[in-house]
């Protein structure tokens, strides 16, 4: 229907996409320039432009060797939260969404529907309503300031989103599948690994990445309910650069942003398809 | 009548129930869970928004005397006015970015999968991240203006970012960056399943590229248009960690936002009743966007059933 040849109006098209790409490229362009100038270099000039000399080292100072408050141990401990606290979280809200849905869409109990509405409500609740009855859970638990205490906020929390996700997905599995397995005997569980589980992996990627991006990107939480050393690596870029405010540090500064950016955009980058999906399909709610 | 083979005659049903436990267990414990702590968790929020509570919760009742309290606060009349410019310029600006983006993508032009992974990454990345490198590249000491200044043109300003009427627009800059790509993607896929045979029609009307556009594609659009509002104003009311990282609410409170009040309320002053009061109008300021919206929706279903 429109064609590909190389008129002036596509000419156009391409310079105007060309322009605007570069432009969001920019800002990473601009980190990842910066991880690799000295502090020096960068103090001379602007934070805008080409290493004089790659300077490496920037991103061991920023691994583990630059202080945030008294401690001087890089950024190192606080990708290890992040870690510890999204791994965890994200297996657990998904498996705990995955049989959540599967429980709402198939096996069909009373007043699924009203629980399932219930908890999709979460997705607009705003995270500041639940700020002060967090923090009253945390302290009655003793779960202030501790990794645990974050990884049972975020599978709590994340279940609004794995529920909705995996029921939307498994609504279209035909009821009589479940109801021929019922009637040669299997149970909630069986069905659940024999049929459910096969038929899950594109659902259950999507939902993996999702949550894995929320979480490990997650402030208010990080910030609010954890200090000094339990930080996530949110938490603790803010903490670097008011630590840093005085004697800034942009070189190092810009390899722990790369660092802490990482391991989100690598999983855009292997799982772009499903991250897309995920998107479009909690904006379809 | 196949259920009552496996029970049998004899067999209690009391034993059955209890050889379901588990997926009992397994069917309502996290829905519970999920389902009462939202419930529990705004009840409480709301209570203590009408209670003295200050450094610690505490009974008593003072009425709405948290919510004026907030309402006269130049903090929160100050977020109230940045939120209304900040949401309206956002929402309006990444929309037309997304649309524009979507209708050059269709295009049918080469490498479209690789600009479309350009303009969605910045979602893969946290607003910390994106506030923290928009801070330097917006700084007038340290980005853009500093480039510029060090090309030689000395006169150049764009100094946003610590001038206070404008710094709301910094935020308004980095939104748009970070979620653009967002409605792209919703537009893109609107684009793509349009009627076929009405482009054709179209096509035969005489029509052309832009007058196809107006006409017969573009009106199609419009419930995309309104989600994509929707969530956009979503994110517009929530946001927080975005001016953390960027400005910090700076200078001076020239970029707080209703986010930032309730937790300056909360956890600086500790001054909870009056948090919650503000986290509670936060909430009220969602369910004016979510509840036209909900029955928005639930009309146009009603109407596809019955169509």
């Amino acid at each position: 229907m429109r064609d590909r040849t190389f008129a002036p109006s596509r000419i156009l098209i391409y310079l105007i996409v060309s322009l605007i790409a570069a432009a969001w490229l920019a800002p990473l362009a601009v980190v990842v320039l910066n991880s690799l100038r000295s502090n020096e270099e960068i103090a001379q000039g602007s934070m805008i432009g080409w290493p004089q000399h790659l300077a490496w080292s920037n991103y061991a100072a920023a691994w583990s060797g630059f202080c945030v408050a008294e401690t001087c141990a890089g950024i190192r401990p606080y990708m290890l939260n992040s870690a510890l606290v999204t791994i965890p979280a994200t297996i657990f809200s998904t498996l705990l969404g995955a049989v959540a849905g599967y429980a709402v869409s198939l096996w069909r109990f009373r007043g699924d529907s009203w629980i399932y509405g219930i908890v999709t409500l979460g997705i607009f609740l705003p995270q500041q309503m639940r700020l002060l009855p967090w923090t009253i859970v945390l302290r009655d638990t003793g779960l202030m300031n501790t990794l645990t205490g974050l990884v049972l906020i975020h599978t709590i929390q994340g279940l609004s989103f794995t529920t909705l996700f995996c029921r939307n997905y498994y609504v279209a599995i035909p009821q009589e599948l479940i109801r021929a397995a019922r009637i040669d005997g299997a149970g909630f569980f069986r069905i659940f690994w024999r049929i459910i589980l096969p038929l899950s992996p594109p659902i259950l990627v999507v939902t993996v990445i999702w949550q894995f991006t929320h979480i490990w990107n997650e402030f208010l939480y990080g910030v609010t309910f954890t200090t000094g050393q339990q930080q996530p690596v949110t938490a603790a870029l803010i903490a670097l650069s008011a630590a840093v405010a005085d004697i800034p540090q942009h070189g190092v500064q810009s390899a722990a942003v790369m660092i802490a950016a990482l391991p989100t955009l690598l999983i855009y980058l292997i799982g772009g398809k499903y991250f897309v999906r995920g998107l479009t399909a909690g904006a379809v709610k | 009548m196949t259920i009552a083979v496996s029970t049998g005659p004899g067999r209690p049903a009391t034993s059955d129930r209890v050889r379901r436990l588990p997926e009992y267990l397994a069917i309502w414990v996290p829905l519970l869970l999920s389902a009462a702590h939202l419930i529990a968790f705004s009840l409480w929020t709301i209570w203590i928004s009408f209670t003295p509570s200050t450094l610690i919760p505490v009974t008593g009742w003072v009425g709405l005397r948290n919510y004026s309290a907030v309402a006269a606060s130049r903090n929160w009349q100050i977020a109230l006015d940045n939120l209304l410019l900040f949401g309206s310029a956002f929402v309006l600006l990444s929309l037309a970015t997304g649309l524009i983006l979507a209708i050059l993508l269709d295009q049918r032009i080469r490498g479209e999968n690789v600009l479309r992974s350009i303009f969605l990454y910045p979602l893969a990345v946290s607003f910390v991240v994106t506030g923290t490198v928009w801070s330097w590249l917006l700084n007038p000491g340290l980005g853009i203006q500093k480039l510029v200044h060090d090309l030689g043109w000395t006169s150049f300003r764009f100094d946003w970012l610590i001038d206070r009427d404008m710094a709301i627009w910094t935020i308004v800059i980095a939104a748009i960056w970070q979620s653009s790509g967002f409605a792209m993607a919703l537009f893109l896929a609107g684009l793509r399943s349009v009627d076929a045979d009405l482009i054709k029609a179209a096509q035969i009307d005489g029509a052309g590229p832009v007058r196809m556009y107006r006409r017969v594609i573009l009106p199609t659009l419009w419930p995309i248009t309104i989600t994509v509002i929707v969530i956009q104003l979503q994110f517009a009311i929530s946001t927080f960690d975005l001016v953390r990282a960027l400005t910090n609410g700076g200078p001076g409170i020239a970029t707080q936002l209703p986010a930032l009040v309730v937790y300056d309320l909360m956890f600086q002053r500790s001054l909870l009743g009056r948090g919650a009061a503000a986290a509670v109008l936060m909430l009220l300021l969602l369910l004016a966007v979510l509840l036209p919206y909900a029955a928005w929706r639930y009309v146009q279903r009603r109407r596809a059933i019955h169509a």
